[in-house]
This record gives structure tokens, C-alpha cells and sequence, in this order.
């Protein structure tokens, strides 16, 4: 076979990526330009990315005439502990399973490879009869403590502890450090990038998590962002279409997500760390 | 590797380490779904406990309502089988050849701009389901984006989310045939509605699940395609492999374990299309984005059929089970001789 001249491919791989990339940002752009429209114009000129009269009533409404600050201060809590609490859990039983020896790890290990096999969607009813049954159910405790731990995190951390030679922490052993002073001092500093990986899981997992708060919670008090706005989607609290008010909500719920992914962009799309140079 | 200073004896430490990550999955994972069990053969009605003296074993009635009642239970369950069974048809092949095809894009070592094509792609999966189906809500709307782009082209959008209307009897119909009537039911379905294909409704849904999930796929794909050496694929361009040539013989089979991988994700998370139905369309228009997934909760949560919603989260389970299983037997049988032989080819 004869090689194609490179320049004419290249240039085809350039458009279609280029189209593709657009057919992928602009939904984003219209979202963000719509959220600043009047309703009108939302309908009428749903394709202008720049509005003909800008108006920021959306965002007046939903800050002044909303619970919306309520929501986002609910998704706000919950996200912060369940990050908090899953980067020590998770990384504790990492550890353990990685490097310690104890009588039935082989049975806890198993067991955590079982958990995640269990579908989320499946365990709906399940979670709410333990939840109700443990009288926590519309509560903080009901949110939190459920999401606590993940069984993937805990794979995460494990494979991390692996990875990593056992020299350094053998040495503190021998020099007479308790476990958690080992592990606490000397093995998760070094843990970094892996803790890195399950901060940004994590914060993204349960702020954008939806149906364990259906199923935790009944009052407006505890509403999440992803409930919330969920609710005012389907139009169980509004009438009519109020597209850019829907929009400017989803939007203003997709920012601190969006920030983590800016921060944290290099470490989540660097597939291979130091397989890629330049 | 390193030697171990004496027998070490780690068992309370360990167990303390463990204890609250197993306390918490033990609880909120374990017994729940020994919970659901009992209450899938029970006739609890969600007032108390359901382990209260007034709550009566039934045996597997909630069950046979659903899988051959011949009730609007069965014909419900049936309906959200179909649905389902045309998203998954449609939303996997597609969605992993698309991640697939933007990985290989992406990976070229001539293409600039990189990490912008990354970025872009990438970009709709970190967004939340709930922001991800209100923007769609809006773009597919009867004055929407869609309609609009479409309308460019002389052509009259459908009101997307309103549209009961299957796919598949669209073009059957625009080639005269006509609607069949009776026939053998499955799932109290009849054969003409099984072959409704998914609904317009349904097919906006479809788009939305390749649109968030190419991205991260494209991303397993990607950390499967640099581990490969640049090597190999150079030596084999050097051989004068072409484009097509070179990704059929040589890219494919190496990215195989990811490939399966991917196959097997999307088929688990296709089964439990829950977020997007209760955002938008709450299973309507006509029942045709009624999933499984929605369905138990709606049998649960809103008309109080705690049995019966319990069961359907049961039967849900057992098909997941079995997809994956079926996948992963057959994954096995293809795949181990030529992975470990290009192994070897690149690892020398």
C-alpha cells in the first residue's frame, strides 16, 4: 500500500475534530448565554450566543426568590464531609488491605469487590427501609454517613499502596512507630497523587449525586442542588417553561465541578503520568 | 522485594482500619439488599417497620405480577423492558465507538491542540446528570437548538420530549406498513409495540447518554493507547500499513482489554438510566422513557407497592448479573491468546 500525503489527512482529522469540538462546547456556550435572555427571547432565538437585551433576572430570582442559596449550601455540606470522610476511610482500609496482616483480609477484600458489583440504582428502596429503620431518615446523618465510604476508593488506594516499594514505612516500623503514626505520618504524604485522584472522585461523586437524596430526605430544608434543580425541571415548582432560569440553575450548579476539573485538569486527562512528554 | 522484620501480627490494627469502611458498606449496602429481598416477597405497604407482625410473606406473587401477571403491572414492567433494551442496543455500540474513534483522533502525534480536543470532549462528563438533562430539556424543546439547526436545513424538528412516536414505526410506516394487531404478547407487550424502536422522546435521551459518557471512555481508551509503545505503530507505518489497516490489526487488538472494559461499563450503566427520567420526563410521554430503574422507584416511592418495586430492583440486579457474566465469559474466551502474544511482541 501506498502511504497517503500526510498534509490532506492531517487536515481532514483537523475539521472533523474541530466540528466535533464545537458540536461539543456550544450546548455549554447557549446555556450560559441563555441563562441571560429574556423568556422571549429564549424561545425565539434559542442559537444567538449573545442576547439582544441582557437581563440577569434569572439569577435575580433564583438568589432573591429561591431556595436556591439553601441548596447550594446543603450540596455544599454534604459534598465537604463525604470527601473529608471517604479520603480517610477509604485510604485507612487501602492501607490495611495493601500492607497489613491480619486473619480475614482475604474475606474483607472479597466482600469489597462484591459491594461494587451492586448496581446504585438497585439498592433505591433497599437504602431508604435501612435508612428509615435506623432513624435517620430526613436528616444530615441520613445524607452523609451512607456515602462515607466507597468500595471503588478503597480499590483506588489499595492498588496505590501496592504500587509504592514498603522500605521507607519498614524502617519506621523498626525504629518503633505505632501502625496509624506509620501510616499517618510517613505513608500518606506519600500517598499524594492517589489521594488527589479521590478528593476529585469524590467531590464530583457526591455533588452531582442525585437519587441517595431522594431517597434520605423529604424536607425542602435539606434539598440539594441536584434534587432542587431537578425538581424545578420537571416543573413541580414553577409554571411555564422558564428556560433561562432552568438554564442559569444548571449552570450555576455546574461551576464548582467545573472549577475542580480546571484545577485538576492536568492530573484527570493525564491518562499516563510521564508517558506524554512536552 | 523486601524482607519482612519477624512474623508481623497486624489483626487488631487491621481490623480497626477496616471497621468503618466495612460498618458503613455493611449497613448501607449489605443489609439493605437482604432487606429488599424479604420486602420483594412481602406484602409491606411502607406504613412501620416492614419486620412488624402485620406484614405477610406472599411468596413470589410480586414477582409473577411483573414477569406474567397479564395486568397493566406486567404490561408496565414490559414497556420499561422495551425501552431499556433499545437504549442499551443503541447507547453502547455507539458510545464505545465513538470514545474509541476520539481517542485514536486524539492520540496522533502530528495533531496540535491536544489537550483543547481533550478538554472538549472530556468536558460534559464532569458535569452532573441533573444540569446535563435540564440543558437538554432545553435544547431538544419544540423551539429549541435542535429544531432551530434543523430548520436550516428545511427540516421540521419534532417536539423531541412530547414525541411517543417509536423510530422504528416512523420509517415502517413512511414504507406503508401498516400497524399489526394482535399476535403474541411478551411481557403483555404486543409484537408491533416491541417493535416500536425507541420513542422520539427516547432517542433525545440516547443522544444525551453518548453526548456525557464518549468522554470518559475516550479517556480509557486513551491510557490504553500511550501504554502501547509509539513503537510499534511507528514500525508498523514504516511496514506501510495504512490508516485503516493499522488500527484494525495492530490499535484494535491491543486496546482489547479496555474495549471490554468499556463494553462491559456501559452495559451496567445503561440498565440504571434513573437521573435523567426523574429530571425530565418522568417516564412520559406515553410511558416510552419508562426504564426499569424509574419504575421501581415510582412502584415504591409514589404508589406505595413497596413488594413490587423491590422485585423489579431485584429482577434489574439479576439482568445486570447476567450481562456481565455473559460479557465477561466471552471476553475471556476471545480474548487471552492474542492479548498475552501481542504482549510479548511488545514487551521484546
Amino acid at each position: 500500500m501506498r502511504k497517503r500525503p500526510v498534509g490532506f489527512t492531517l487536515v481532514a482529522v483537523y475539521v472533523l475534530l474541530i466540528v466535533l469540538a464545537v458540536i461539543y462546547i456550544f450546548p455549554f456556550l447557549v446555556q450560559v448565554a441563555t441563562s441571560f435572555k429574556t423568556e422571549p427571547e429564549a424561545a425565539s432565538n434559542p442559537l444567538a450566543l449573545i442576547p439582544t437585551t441582557w437581563t440577569t433576572a434569572a439569577y435575580k430570582t433564583l438568589f432573591a426568590n429561591s431556595d436556591f442559596p439553601l441548596w447550594f449550601r446543603n450540596s455544599f455540606i454534604v459534598t465537604v464531609v463525604v470527601t473529608l470522610g471517604r479520603v480517610f476511610f477509604n485510604s485507612l482500609a487501602g492501607y490495611a488491605l495493601a500492607r497489613l496482616q491480619f486473619r480475614g483480609r482475604g474475606v474483607v477484600n472479597a466482600l469489597v469487590i462484591a459491594v461494587m458489583a451492586v448496581p446504585g440504582v438497585v439498592l433505591l428502596i433497599p437504602k431508604f427501609l435501612v435508612i428509615n429503620q435506623l432513624g435517620i431518615y430526613d436528616s444530615f446523618a441520613g445524607m452523609i454517613i451512607p456515602l462515607l465510604a466507597d468500595a471503588a476508593g478503597v480499590f483506588i488506594m489499595k492498588n496505590f499502596f501496592e504500587s509504592i516499594p514498603a522500605s521507607v514505612e519498614e524502617q519506621a516500623r523498626i525504629d518503633g512507630a505505632g501502625t496509624f503514626r506509620t501510616f499517618w505520618s510517613i505513608v500518606l504524604p506519600m500517598a499524594t497523587p492517589a489521594l488527589m485522584t479521590l478528593v476529585i472522585l469524590s467531590f464530583q461523586g457526591s455533588w452531582n449525586e442525585l437519587n441517595h437524596f431522594i431517597v434520605s430526605t423529604q424536607s425542602p430544608s435539606l434539598t440539594t442542588l441536584t434534587k432542587g434543580v431537578a425538581q424545578l425541571a420537571s416543573g413541580q415548582l414553577s409554571q411555564g417553561t422558564q428556560y433561562p432560569l432552568k438554564l442559569a440553575a444548571a449552570a450555576l450548579m455546574t461551576v464548582p465541578v467545573a472549577i475542580v476539573f480546571f484545577i485538576f485538569q492536568r492530573r484527570i486527562m493525564n491518562t499516563t503520568s510521564g508517558a506524554v512528554k512536552g | 522485594m523486601f524482607k519482612r522484620s519477624g512474623i508481623r501480627n497486624d489483626t487488631t490494627a487491621g481490623w480497626l482500619f477496616v471497621s468503618p469502611v466495612l460498618v458503613i458498606l455493611g449497613l448501607f449496602l449489605f443489609i439493605p439488599v437482604i432487606m429488599a429481598a424479604w420486602v420483594s416477597v412481602s406484602d409491606w405497604s411502607g406504613r412501620g417497620s416492614p419486620f412488624s407482625a402485620g406484614v405477610n410473606f406472599i411468596g413470589a406473587k410480586n414477582f409473577s405480577d411483573l414477569l406474567v401477571g397479564q395486568g397493566l403491572t406486567q404490561q408496565d414492567f414490559g414497556t420499561a423492558m422495551r425501552n431499556n433494551v433499545y437504549y442499551v442496543l443503541l447507547v453502547v455500540p455507539l458510545q464505545t465507538a465513538l470514545s474509541l474513534w476520539l481517542a485514536v483522533m486524539v492520540n496522533q502525534a502530528a495533531l496540535k491542540g491536544k489537550g483543547f480536543f481533550r478538554t472538549a470532549f472530556y468536558f460534559p462528563s464532569v458535569t452532573s446528570s441533573v444540569a446535563i438533562t435540564v440543558l437538554w430539556l432545553f435544547l431538544f424543546s419544540a423551539t429549541g437548538v435542535v429544531n432551530k439547526v434543523l430548520s436550516y436545513f428545511s427540516l421540521n424538528g419534532p417536539n423531541w420530549f412530547q414525541d411517543p412516536r417509536g423510530v422504528l414505526h416512523i420509517i415502517l410506516q413512511s414504507f406503508g406498513v401498516q400497524p399489526a394487531t394482535g399476535g403474541a404478547r411478551i411481557l403483555g407487550i404486543s409484537g408491533w409495540e416491541w417493535f416500536a424502536g425507541p420513542s422520539v422522546a427516547m432517542s433525545a435521551f440516547i443522544i444525551m447518554a453518548i453526548f456525557t459518557t464518549s468522554g470518559t471512555f475516550m479517556l480509557l481508551f486513551l491510557a490504553a493507547l500511550q501504554q502501547l509503545d509509539g513503537e510499534v505503530s511507528e514500525a508498523a507505518s514504516m511496514d506501510g500499513a495504512g490508516a485503516w489497516s493499522k488500527f484494525w490489526f495492530v490499535t484494535l487488538p491491543m486496546v482489547r482489554p479496555t474495549l471490554f472494559t468499556v463494553i462491559t461499563l456501559g452495559l451496567i450503566g445503561t440498565w440504571q438510566v434513573f437521573d435523567q427520567i426523574y429530571t425530565g420526563t418522568q417516564g412520559g410521554p406515553s410511558k416510552t422513557t419508562l426504564t426499569p430503574a424509574y419504575l421501581s422507584y415510582q412502584a415504591a416511592f409514589q404508589d406505595q407497592q413497596w413488594g413490587q418495586g423491590s422485585a423489579i430492583a431485584f429482577i434489574l440486579f439479576a439482568i445486570i448479573v447476567v450481562m456481565t457474566i455473559i460479557q465477561r465469559s466471552v471476553s475471556r474466551e476471545r480474548d487471552v491468546k492474542p492479548i498475552k502474544a501481542a504482549k510479548k511482541e511488545v514487551g521484546s
